[in-house]
């Protein structure tokens, strides 16, 4: 059984978001989906200051045997990206939800929050997929 | 240890050098190189020693049963290597006079047309210089007629979900979007998807039959009929020729364009990685976009035609005409076999596989599709396994080694959970057959009673599982 | 049943084993009409011997020719060894790598030709070998389009002195994306980049420029201004070189202030024999940062269980097998068997080696000039620094003349009127090490006998076209 924190928000895709009330939207991948990947060993970042639409391609991260891309799961401007990734991809492994966490987003439509998983509701996804 | 570390500075294979006079060369001085690259300083005899050393830890057909599915490691007749390697034909340069190549010309022309009876098409080219090639040339063929027909808004091309990486691969490389087609339980193509997919987009779909499950394809025809009906083109992936050679012609079933593994179907060597070689055929819709040179034949006077012939074509791929040494022994393959031996592959391919499949079966391994004919090859799922005993299909895998079997190949298709993708071939005999049943038996019983001797697997090896985290991360590519 | 062992008693145990009666039941999935029964219009199988006759019927036929052809394939010696171990079973007919502790062999080899090109080319990482030097060409094209994926739109300058069928060939596959080719003149009295042509592209958007060193002409370009104008104008400098050369000339990684950025170019010439054009390899090296935008396999050296060191396919995500549709290429084999034959050849040779080799080809080709010039009163058409090719414009038919020179069992050079019309009559002539002054007298008489025969036909038959072409 994975650890799903009950305060952030979710996305298909396996990525998980918080939001700050400055609506600033902090982003990385689950638990569930690190632990499918296996030991990353790259990640690709996206640039400061791209304009991303929710469902955008905006990064990598690679283990040995596969390679899966990140979505935006809001649209806004990437105003932060955690530079630290580049050296220990592995952060992303041992603190997924602390500091394995991938980009921050200024979000344009604080609406598109409300699209996006509850942790309930994600839970239940990653259950059907096992 | 490296060919580097075994080098004194000063030593020379002096044998193979030429003799200088002097010094002199006539371009400006700026020109020289002025820094000393760090290559190997050694004797002939070190060269020898080393490599041949290095070669016996390798696993090979020639040494292994190699059983990996989808890449057809049957015996390569020593005889096509010796007569294609004959010295004579090793000194051709390839742009020879065409009157001095015509013995050269007449084996590629009736390659061409052997491949042509054999695939049941109208037209063949040679070039592409592997599978992956042929691919691309045959859904940039596709494009061509699309084009040449005005046809500008078909864009996406359709790929089944079990089939290979380079399929998708290829397509992009065409410039086209790709969708996915799913698999049904019992490993045909799910029709209804496929009949909702198409449409006024679909230049086309690229499919293996049999499929990469191991299964063939049962709908092909309704598969033909939807694509072709909604405007777009098919296209074989030849990799599984080896199960229906001389029994059932692409040409037949529908299929437009195509290439051949000829590494794989015509028995040339694979040689750790390559060459390869992937020739296309076309039926008659695609016949003026075939890529070039090929060679054709003018009152017994063989001879290429190019770009200046062939105006539609989609071009070349390779600087001279191919991997003309595989294309020679592919040639000398068809030759030695002749029409009946060519279609006994097949018979035999799916014998040996069919009685692995069985067989298995019977020892308690679990099949993908149990309710299936096993085509060439047959997929095993170990997933009701690793669950029970922690063992995974990388570990069976390992565990082979030390019994001095090539391990089967491991999460292909990507579709079945901890999958081995079996193909004998038809150069094994049964009692090879049957040893390696005895030893997936052996295998089996220790995943159950000593699960830990298969974890950590291989035991017999030069080396011991590595760490392949480390190779991405702590990048080592050189020596320094 | 050539290579099939099954006995008869074999058959009916698998058969029953399986629970079918006869072979046929097998197939009993694919529907019967679309299965045939005899394959049509091929012949019967023939035996070893009779396929070893054939075979040498074939090689008498294409009888032996002196060969002073290149364009882009080399006639160097190549030693004894180097084929008799890149034959041998393990290496010819082992798979690529994928199970790494039954392919070390393969994979420390891999390594060691990483090592030695990287090395001769004086950058910092080499793919495992594409197939062949001009699909390198187009991939090392797409490549630097991925690595300048800011841009809006990708152009790629292609000067015309840079191997015509590797043009095509990049037009073929580049062509079929979003990235167009711009052709770049030639000096006409050097056959060397026009490089004040060049300046109209520095206020565009270009992606790269590839340089052949030396080019098609045979010529050495002025690569260290090319390499620092592209730099200075954000341009990517893709290098195609000659690797035999490289131990003589500069490499690509010391162009200029920076270096190249992408190195490609065709192995042949390190111990891969002519044989009609194939198998050869590709050959790709960049510098660190491009590593990911890099197509083809890369063996990366690690540490087993025990910490032992050993040797493994890395950075596979970039790939189709797991990228599919994302990868950087759809490119699946190497060329192995080519790059075993080449790191054994490259260890053989060394350093000083291949330089001698360059060297001697070099020299050759001056004697060559010297007696074109002394006995024919030709002299080459491009007048710049030659490495061992260069033009010749004839006065007579050059397809005549090669026709002639091959009956007397001399392939006199290339004809390359196709891809330049603008030369008259030109024959690319190539020598390397393995011509001796024999030979260069035997080409030197004949050719200029040819010549002289077809001058006497010319005067007596002014309008035939063979003789005036």
């Amino acid at each position: 059984m994975s650890n799903i924190p009950s305060e952030l928000r979710y996305v298909k895709s396996h990525e998980w978001t918080s939001m700050e009330e400055d609506g600033v939207v902090t982003v990385g991948v689950t638990e569930h989906a690190q632990s499918l990947l296996g030991d990353l060993v790259f990640v690709e970042l996206p640039e400061v200051g791209t304009i991303v639409s929710a469902g955008d391609e905006s990064g990598v991260v690679e283990s040995v045997k596969a390679a899966s891309d990140i979505y935006a799961p809001v649209s806004g401007e990437i105003i932060e990206v955690n530079e630290n990734l580049s050296d220990s991809p592995e952060l992303i492994n041992s603190d997924p939800y602390g500091d394995g966490w991938i980009f921050k987003i200024q979000l344009s439509e604080v609406c598109e929050m409300d699209n996006l998983l509850t942790a309930d509701e994600y839970q239940e996804l990653v259950e059907s997929e096992e | 240890m490296l060919i580097i570390e075994k080098s004194s500075e000063g030593c020379l294979a002096h044998a193979q050098l030429p003799h200088l006079t002097d010094e002199t060369s006539v371009f400006d001085s700026k020109f020289l190189r002025k820094t000393k690259p760090k290559l190997p300083e050694v004797s002939e005899l070190q060269v020898v020693r080393h490599y041949t050393g290095l070669s016996q830890k390798n696993f090979s057909i020639d040494t292994q049963f190699y059983p990996l599915g989808s890449c057809t490691m049957k015996y390569n007749p020593r005889g096509i290597h010796r007569y294609a390697s004959l010295p004579g034909l090793l000194a051709r340069h390839p742009l020879a006079t065409e009157i001095n190549s015509q013995g050269f010309l007449q084996c590629m022309y009736e390659l061409q047309t052997i491949l042509q009876n054999v695939t049941g098409m109208q037209g063949v080219c040679l070039t592409p210089m592997a599978g992956a090639q042929g691919e691309f040339a045959g859904v940039a063929m596709i494009k061509a007629y699309h084009q040449a027909r005005n046809d500008h808004a078909r864009t996406e091309f359709l790929v089944p979900d079990a089939a290979h990486g380079t399929n998708p691969a290829s397509a992009v490389m065409c410039g086209f979007t790709v969708k996915e087609i799913p698999t049904k339980k019992n490993g045909d193509l799910d029709l209804d998807a496929l009949k909702a997919a198409v449409g006024a987009q679909t230049a086309g779909i690229m499919l293996t039959n049999p499929s990469t499950l191991g299964v063939f394809e049962r709908d092909i025809e309704v598969v033909a009929k939807t694509v072709h009906d909604a405007g777009g083109l098919l296209y074989y992936d030849g990799a599984n020729l080896n199960a229906i050679l001389g029994r059932v012609r692409p040409g037949d079933m529908g299929f437009d364009v195509m290439h051949m593994n000829l590494h794989k179907t015509f028995a040339t060597p694979h040689g750790g990685g390559g060459p390869g070689s992937g020739p296309v055929a076309v039926n008659e819709k695609l016949l003026p976009y075939l890529p070039v040179p090929r060679v054709e034949k003018n009152h017994d006077h063989y001879h290429w035609i190019d770009e200046t012939d062939c105006p539609d074509t989609i071009g070349r791929l390779s600087t001279f005409m191919g991997n003309a040494g595989i294309l020679l022994r592919a040639y000398l393959y068809a030759r030695l076999l002749g029409k009946e031996g060519l279609r006994r592959v097949s018979d035999f391919a799916t014998l040996n596989a069919n009685y692995l499949q069985t067989q298995l079966r019977a020892l308690g391994y679990e099949l993908a599709y149990p309710a299936r004919l096993a085509s060439h090859e047959f997929i095993v799922s170990l997933q009701k396994l690793t669950k029970a005993h922690g063992v995974n299909a990388m570990d069976l895998a390992k565990r082979l080694l030390d019994f001095n079997i090539h391990a089967p190949t491991t999460y292909f298709p990507l579709l079945v959970p901890e999958c081995l993708l079996i193909e004998p071939t038809e150069t094994e005999a049964k009692a090879d057959l049957d040893r390696f049943i005895t030893v997936m038996e052996n295998i089996l019983e220790e995943i159950k009673t000593s699960p830990e001797v298969v974890k950590s697997a291989p035991h017999t090896m030069c080396i011991t599982r590595l760490d392949d985290v480390k190779a991405a991360k702590e990048l080592d590519i050189k020596w320094e | 049943m050539p290579f099939i062992p099954h006995t008869e008693k074999d058959i009916k145990a698998m058969l029953a084993a399986c629970g079918k009666q006869q072979l046929d039941d097998l197939f009993s999935e694919i529907p019967s009409h679309l299965q045939i029964t005899e394959l049509p219009n091929i012949d019967d199988g023939i035996s070893e011997a009779e396929l070893a006759r054939l075979m040498q019927q074939i090689e008498v036929k294409d009888k032996y020719q002196l060969c002073f052809n290149g364009a882009g394939a080399y006639e160097h010696h190549i030693p004894a060894a180097v084929w008799d171990i890149a034959s041998r079973g393990e290496f010819m007919t082992a798979y690529t790598p994928y199970q790494a502790e039954a392919s070390q062999g393969t994979l420390q080899l891999i390594y060691e030709y990483q090592s030695m090109m990287a090395a001769l080319m004086a950058t910092q990482v080499s793919n495992a070998s594409l197939y062949d030097g001009a699909s390198a060409l187009a991939e090392a094209v797409l490549m630097a389009a991925r690595i300048q994926r800011k841009q809006k739109q990708h152009k790629v300058l292609l000067p015309i002195n840079l191997n015509p069928s590797y043009r095509n060939v990049v037009q073929s596959i580049v062509g079929q994306q979003a990235v167009e080719i711009c052709a770049v003149d030639y000096l006409p009295a050097q056959g060397t980049i026009d490089i004040e042509q060049l300046q109209q592209y520095a206020t565009q958007e270009i992606t790269a420029i590839a340089i052949s060193q030396p080019n098609f002409f045979g010529q050495l370009e002025h690569v260290d201004i090319i390499t620092n104008w592209a730099h200075e104008n954000n341009i990517l400098l893709i290098a195609v070189v000659n690797p035999i050369a490289m131990a003589l000339i500069t490499p690509p990684g010391e162009w200029g202030e920076k270096g190249a950025d992408i190195i490609c170019g065709e192995g042949q010439s390190l111990g891969i024999p002519l044989a009609s054009g194939g198998p050869y390899f590709g050959f790709m090296c960049t510098k660190h940062e491009y590593i990911r935008q890099m197509p083809g396999r890369i063996i990366g050296k690690t540490t087993d269980t025990e910490g032992k060191i050993g040797y493994a396919l890395t950075l596979q995500a970039r790939e189709q097998h797991i990228r599919r549709a994302k990868a950087t290429s759809n490119i699946c084999t190497n060329q192995g068997l080519a790059v075993t034959a080449a790191t054994i050849y490259l260890s053989l040779m060394g350093y000083e080696g291949l330089r001698r080799i360059a060297l001697k080809s070099h020299q050759n080709m001056t004697a060559l000039i010297k007696m074109l010039n002394e006995q024919l009163g030709l002299t080459p058409k491009f007048t710049s620094n030659y490495f061992h090719e260069i033009v010749l414009e004839l006065p007579v038919c050059v397809k005549t003349v090669r026709n002639m020179m091959a009956k007397r069992g001399i392939e006199a050079g290339v004809d390359i009127s196709q891809a330049y019309p603008e030369l008259s009559n030109p024959l690319l002539i190539c020598t390397t090490e393995t011509k001796t002054v024999t030979d260069l007298t035997l080409y030197i008489d004949q050719l200029a006998d040819v010549i002289h025969q077809l001058q006497m036909q010319k005067n007596q038959y002014p309008l035939e076209e063979n003789v005036a072409c």
